[in-house]
């Protein structure tokens, strides 16, 4: 196992040099730059600031000061926040999208999951029924609409909560609420959908026959089997999770990295562009690998290789 | 389910924990009654999360704010930096005003120049020097004095190419300035700043300027600490990162306390500020709040006193329900479209101004905006510093009369022969409504079509820099009130005009207009210029904005200024009642 965690490791190191290679020039060739703005500043001014950041050196010359740094651990300055670093900016940001993300992913999963199971344990009664058309919803109902009518709900109208900030344990209810809530639906689906494949099979019978109890059934034997889909797609998910929550940063106004990212595109802030994009890819590599190995954890037919 | 219907009440702020009770008595409720297990878990979870998580929240921050006399304003988007060289945003300038205070400050009312740092000041030499006294009693938040010495340091740092202020063209109106700037002078002695005494600071212009003290409002003429800026780096390291809580020296009524990137900028009122005793706020949270609708909701949850905007489709509602906290103030800012008067169909003078005759404006403002924006027939607002551009009030059957003919008269009678032109703005939803009602008010009654075309902000500035553009969405802000803020952007060295288009006649009218002794020939200079600016049409004026807002009716000295800027220190808040 670890000779794969080691190789799968080293794979890591050309795809990422590929993704901020691609990245680096593709900024490059998209029109405007981090120095223009409906005021332009003057030639002389944009010469200093050029300077300033060596955008003045040939751009292969950039590119190899920009992967020396990176190897030393130094994304650079941003240049729509002078006096802040992308390192800077990274430390700040990204704990905040992991904690919504990860509270996010316990909503996602501790409301998906029994719904799953649930809806597939009482498969075509009512409460499948309701399950899954709670989770029907929940596909359908994109953030930016939920958000804003839990908001209106909760925070305006009953004051519970504040309608956008990240001060208080209280702030991250709505947000983690939101963004969970689509997940679930998606986990809700794919778990109902593995759970009745795996009731079906001849081991499940062969427990039944021995007089094992609904519950036991349902928890002990096909669940591990059932959630497998589930894994599958928490590997993206989570990646999607933890980087994709721009909308719901946006909506309640969450210092997290998703809009920092989104921002620096419209910034031409270069350096943050190429530094977010850096460490996305790696978590989405990272995340991957998990995924594997607890894939083959949960499932013995599968194998390291 | 009894348990679950005594959640809503739960509303009220103040009670604190004894409200948690009878929500785990809800839940041991709910449980009790053996409710399918598996069914209702989920639910109950979310409902004890929400219900502890809600009912020990205290007072509203507006509600707590009034009590302290500290006041939530939203400042819209991030702030750049807190360095007041480097940063150029409106959102910055809002924050930096609280913290720093130049030579001179604004009046509450109408923003002319009062005294600020410096009490007082004489113009000698025709104009061409100020000498300014400055307080002895001003201090630094560290107590350190502010002395003109600091000043001097702070325009040389401005100055010092390695620092790349982008607002340092500003400083060229001293004598020597832009040579230094530009590298072409490097002895710092050769500019026109002098220090006789620690209180006393002169300098010298490149030529006498009637808008000269107004523009000592802008942040890249705010004085800072060199001393303990260069306890953090070098000063001139655009890197340095001086400009934070616990290292920001300032000289402004407040003083930095804390600043959550993203989320809130935290100042207090500063005992070491020259006129403390006028400042009655006790501080000032700005929140960064992007997104209008974001904001809108934050208002009304009680987290802000003040927006900075509002959406316009919420002006109705406030009107009908709350007019008593909508704003909408006037806002030196015009919205326009440049023509690019090198492309083959706008070439003509006649049909740039035809398009211009040709569009209802009224009709854009009352039909698409509907905001209180002003009709543009100028490019300056009208009232801006007592100049206003006189627009003969024609009906707009008349206009589009006169368009056609001046279309005819160029050789394309309604629109024929005239070749294809693009309207490129940058994607929004009012620009695309706004370019849509042009398009069809062109080709209705012009007979020109014009194709839309639109782009992300960035990439529509690039196509202004290359001119390749046919024509392009715009707007421009003052930074100062005067008339020049507009007009000198389509000088022909102007590094904003864009346009290909030039006349010396213009920039000799504006030169004089900066030289001009009187306010009277200062403004027929103006009014010439602007004549000249019309008639040949290189812009079309649309509207000038207003900016609309909401405000909490406890604000007290929050006044509808052109800049949208606010002195903090004629600014308090008065609970209802009391």
């Amino acid at each position: 196992m670890l000779r794969f965690i080691a190789r799968r490791l080293l794979e890591t190191v050309p795809v990422l040099l590929i993704i901020v290679t691609a990245t680096f020039f593709m900024i490059r060739f998209v029109p405007g730059g981090p120095f223009t703005s409906e005021k332009a500043v003057s030639p002389e001014v944009l010469r200093n600031l050029e300077r300033a950041y060596h955008l003045d050196q040939p751009l292969w010359r950039q590119y190899t000061t920009y992967l020396g740094q990176v190897f030393r651990g130094d994304l650079g300055p941003s240049f729509k926040y002078p006096n802040r670093t992308v390192n800077e900016i990274i430390a700040d940001k990204l704990p905040v999208s992991l904690e919504l993300g990860g509270l996010a992913l316990v909503v996602a999963l501790g409301l998906g999951l029994p719904l799953g199971v649930l809806a597939a344990a009482r498969r075509n009664t009512w409460l499948d029924y309701v399950a899954s058309t709670t989770a029907m919803l929940g596909v359908c109902v994109p953030t930016f609409v939920l958000g804003p009518i839990l908001v209106l709900l909760f925070a305006i109208h009953f004051h519970w909560f504040n309608a956008s900030g990240w001060y208080g344990p209280a702030d991250r209810v709505l947000p983690a609420l939101t963004l969970g809530c689509v997940y679930a639906a998606y986990i809700a689906r794919l778990t109902r959908g593995g759970m009745l494949e795996i009731l079906g099979q001849d081991y499940i019978r062969t427990a039944r026959a021995k007089g094992a109890s609904e519950l036991q059934i349902v928890l002990r034997h096909a669940l591990r089997g059932g959630i497998l889909p589930v894994v599958a797609f928490l590997g993206p998910a989570t990646a999607g999770i933890l980087t994709g929550s721009f909308v719901i940063e946006t909506i309640f106004q969450v210092p997290g990295l998703g809009r920092e990212f989104v921002n620096s595109a419209f910034n031409r802030d270069y350096t943050v562009i190429l530094g977010t994009v850096l460490l996305y890819a790696a978590m989405i590599v990272l995340l991957n690998l998990v995924v594997d190995l607890v894939q083959v954890w949960l499932n013995p037919r599968l194998k390291f290789e | 389910m009894p348990g679950l219907q005594a959640l809503p009440a739960n509303s009220a702020n103040d009670r604190g924990f004894e409200k948690r009770d009878p929500i785990s008595a809800s839940i041991r409720e709910i449980r009790g009654k053996k409710m399918p297990v598996n069914f209702w878990r989920p639910f109950v979870f979310i409902l004890a999360v929400i219900g502890s998580a809600g009912c020990g929240r205290p007072a509203t921050l507006v509600e707590t704010g009034n009590r302290t006399q500290v006041l939530h304003r939203s400042v819209g988007q991030d702030l750049q930096d807190l360095d007041p060289h480097l940063a150029t945003s409106a959102a910055d300038y809002n924050v930096l005003s609280a913290l720093f205070e130049g030579l001179v400050a604004e009046d509450p009312v109408d923003l002319h120049p009062v005294p600020g740092l410096a009490a007082s000041w004489d113009i000698t030499d025709a104009g061409l020097s100020y000498t300014f006294h400055l307080r002895p009693e001003a201090r630094w938040s560290n107590g350190d004095p502010v002395t003109a010495q600091d000043f001097a340091n702070s325009f040389k740092r401005v100055l010092t190419p390695a620092l790349a202020a982008p607002n340092a063209p500003a400083l060229y109106l001293i004598r020597g300035a832009e040579e230094f700037h530009k590298g072409r002078e490097s002895d710092f002695a050769k500019v026109g700043i002098t220090v006789p005494d620690a209180s006393t600071l002169r300098l010298t212009l490149t030529h006498a300027s009637a808008s000269f003290l107004a523009q000592l409002n802008q942040a890249v003429w705010f004085p800072v600490h060199l001393p303990s800026i260069e306890k953090h780096g070098s000063a001139t390291d655009r890197a340095n990162a001086w400009a934070r809580p616990g290292k920001l020296v300032g000289n402004g009524p407040f003083q930095l306390e804390a600043w959550r990137t993203g989320q809130v900028i935290v100042a207090a009122k500063a005992p070491t500020y020259w006129d403390a005793a006028t400042v009655r706020l006790a501080g000032i949270q700005f929140h960064t709040l992007e997104g209008v609708d974001v904001e809108e909701r934050a208002f009304r949850a009680g987290q802000l006193h003040v927006t900075d905007a509002l959406p316009a489709g919420k002006i109705d509602t406030y009107q009908k329900e709350s007019p008593e906290q909508l704003r909408i103030d006037p806002l030196l800012s015009t919205y326009f479209y440049r023509l690019n008067t090198a492309k083959p169909a706008l070439r003509s003078a006649a049909v740039r101004r035809a398009l211009s005759l040709g569009i209802d404006r009224n009709a854009i403002v009352e039909k698409i905006l509907r905001g209180g924006q002003l009709p543009a027939r100028a490019f300056t607002p009208p009232g801006t510093a007592g100049y206003t551009f006189p627009v003969a009030a024609t009906d707009h059957a008349a206009e589009v009369a006169a368009a056609r003919k001046l279309l005819a008269e160029a050789g394309f009678p309604d629109g024929r022969g005239l070749p294809p032109v693009e309207l490129l703005y940058n994607t929004s939803d009012n620009h695309r409504l706004i370019a849509e009602a042009i398009q069809e008010m062109w080709r209705r009654d012009l007979g020109v079509e014009v194709r839309l075309a639109n782009q992300e902000f960035n990439s529509t500035l690039e196509a202004r820099r290359t001119g390749t553009y046919d024509i392009l969405r715009s707007s421009w802000s003052a930074d100062y009130v005067d008339p020049a803020s507009f007009l000198d952007i389509f000088r022909s060295d102007s590094g904003n005009n864009f346009t290909g288009w030039s006349n010396p006649e213009y920039d000799t009218a504006l030169t004089a207009a900066a030289r001009a002794a009187t306010a009277t020939e200062r403004n027929a200079l103006f009014l010439k210029a602007e004549a000249l600016l019309l008639e040949a049409a290189p812009i079309i004026p649309i509207y000038h904005y207003t900016h609309v807002f909401v405000i909490r009716p406890e604000v007290k000295g929050w006044r509808p200024t052109l800049l949208d800027h606010h002195p903090y220190k004629a600014v308090w808040l008065e609970a209802a009642g009391k």
